[in-house]
């Protein structure tokens, strides 16, 4: 018996990296998926984003599984295609009772130099797409009176600061402050609200050139490997590895998602190697 | 199916009864051998009656029915020495050690911090805090020896993240515990064994079902279950009064687990949002 049988789980982002990972591990638990990813390029975003063959692969890993999924293009940024995909979903798997946050971008800029649209894509994916995510949602998980479990991808940027992107700190910030009001605001319905802080993951979203200039701002561009970068990474962490695996934090969505922690609400996970501990 | 932590030893100190014992019995569904040590004595000045060789019995009964060994043992927190023995007589026995859970606990004298006995406040520090660091000190040479990295869990308490009037040595000691698992975790890190802390809100175990807990969340000598239970579920955000042992044993088995193989450092709340309140 799987760890979350018969449940049906939201996931935003879900075309690739952590979104994928999040959809096959509770797939792997018994989980049905309701899948969206704007599956598209933001143009403030320097690096290539989900495609819709990635999404078709999502689909396709669950599918092996023999779970059920419901996947959509949707852009959390607009809260009526959300809305209408995951009502789909519900109409179509028959209940609700995870949410995953997760659709995320990362961009940099110090906060002099962040060019208005960027500061405002990034708030608008990062914060109010998450707060989009849970306003469809909420709906669903209290009509089936059985509770359920929201789990918001946040980072380590939303424990401390990081210089050279002031707006991605600010929207991972952010949604604590939401989480910690759902948690308040659904308790009474026995639906469960927490984040998780993941140090650098091992996805697209940071394995690419904007963000290893980022570490290695010294080193010429074609030095800028992720081996040569691996070592940096590192130093962030306390763990003796350079990056988590979208895997770890599937597991830490996947324990949070579950009965087994019924109890825990309010609650910041960090899955960061101890980088808050340093 | 393989269990979460099959093929692994864990010790667990407090182990003869309530959040103790649900550990023990948590690990070896999930196919972990045990190293169980407890007091099994009375606390002077504890408003409960301290857990017996029985109950401890009771434990070893428990594992051994889930087909998993289990070597325990009499031992006081206080003291290193015995504790080492136990210890490396359990790892003697079952052949390597993985999990390290620092449970052992107590509740004792209620009063103002002007108020607390001399004996009480240092009971307390010396159990719940110093009884924590002889624990994983006793067990990190058994992990550093594997080469395989470990997982040790602290148990704290939400007086470890927050104050609470008439139980300064109680806070004391569980805030403490925090600093000693951050540091531990920044320490042993390079050795990939793992730190963390579990903070739970009020548990329904012995150690505060009694009058003295009773009192001190209702104000009133003469409180009974029911009054506790409705002043507890308003400092809790979910609609429970408490939690169950087997949710820290979740909380607890994951932390221990590969699943969670990088998370080190953490302080986490099982608490149902009290927190927040």
């Amino acid at each position: 018996m799987g760890r979350v049988e018969g449940k049906v789980a939201f996931v935003t982002g879900a075309a690739r990296g952590q979104g994928r990972s999040h959809a096959v591990r509770l797939a792997q638990e018994g989980a049905d998926i309701i899948a969206v990813d704007l599956a598209s390029q933001i143009d403030s975003v320097p690096y290539a984003m989900a495609t819709p063959a990635d999404l078709e692969q999502t689909v396709k890993e669950v599918e092996a599984l023999d779970r059920r999924i419901v996947a959509t293009q949707a852009d959390v940024r607009d809260y009526d295609a959300l809305k209408a995909a995951l009502d789909d979903g519900v109409a179509q798997l028959g209940r609700l009772d995870i949410v995953s946050a997760n659709a995320g971008i990362f961009t940099e800029g110090r906060a002099d130099e962040l060019p208005e649209q960027t500061w405002q894509d990034m708030i608008d994916v990062n914060l109010t797409g998450v707060w989009h995510t849970v306003k469809a949602a909420i709906p669903h998980l209290k009509a089936g009176g059985r509770g359920g479990s929201i789990v918001i991808t946040s980072s380590t940027a939303g424990l401390a600061g990081f210089e050279n992107f002031a707006h991605y700190v600010s929207a991972k910030h952010g949604v604590v402050g939401l989480m910690r009001t759902l948690a308040l605001e659904l308790a009474a319905d026995s639906i469960r609200v927490n984040t998780v802080h993941p140090t650098s993951v091992n996805t697209d979203m940071i394995q690419n050139q904007m963000t290893y200039s980022l570490f290695a701002p010294d080193l010429p561009e074609a030095e800028r490997t992720k081996e040569n970068l691996a070592p940096r990474f590192q130093g962030m962490n306390a763990l003796p590895i350079p990056w988590v695996e979208p895997v770890d934090i599937s597991n830490a969505v996947l324990f949070l998602a579950s009965d087994e922690a019924r109890y825990i609400t309010g609650v910041q996970l960090p899955v960061d190697a101890g980088f808050s501990a340093k | 199916m393989t269990g979460r932590v099959e093929g692994k030893v864990a010790f667990i100190t407090g182990a003869a009864r309530g959040q103790g014992r649900s550990h023990a019995v948590r690990l070896a569904q999930e196919g972990a051998d045990i190293i169980a040590v407890d007091v099994c004595a009375d606390i002077p000045g504890a408003p409960y009656a301290g857990a017996t060789e029985e109950d401890l019995a009771q434990t070893v009964k428990e594992v051994e029915a889930l087909d998993r060994r289990i070597v325990a043992m009499k031992a006081d927190v206080r003291d290193f020495d015995a504790l080492k023995a136990a210890v490396d007589d359990g790892v003697a026995q079952l052949g390597r050690l993985d999990i390290v859970s620092a449970n052992a606990g107590i509740s004792t004298q209620m009063a103002t911090a002007d108020q607390l006995d001399e004996a009480a406040w240092r009971d307390m520090i010396d159990i719940n805090l110093t009884g924590v660091w002889h624990t994983a000190k006793a067990a990190i040479g058994h992990l550093k020896a594997g080469g395989r990295g470990g997982s040790i869990i602290l148990t704290s308490s939400e007086a470890g993240i927050r104050g609470y009037q008439n139980i300064a040595h109680y806070v004391s000691a569980k805030h403490g515990v925090v600093g000693l698992m951050r540091t531990l975790a920044l320490e042993l890190a390079p050795d990939r064994i793992r730190v963390n802390s579990i903070h739970p809100t009020q548990v329904d175990t012995p150690m505060i079902q009694n009058q003295a807990t009773y009192s001190l969340f209702t104000g009133r000598d003469d409180a009974t279950k029911d009054d506790f239970a409705e002043a507890s579920s308003k400092v809790i955000a979910l609609p429970i009064p408490w939690v169950e042992p087997v949710d820290i044993s979740n909380a607890l088995l994951w932390l221990a687990s590969d699943e969670a193989r990088y998370v080190t450092g953490v302080p986490l709340p099982v608490d149902g949002g009290n927190f927040l309140l």
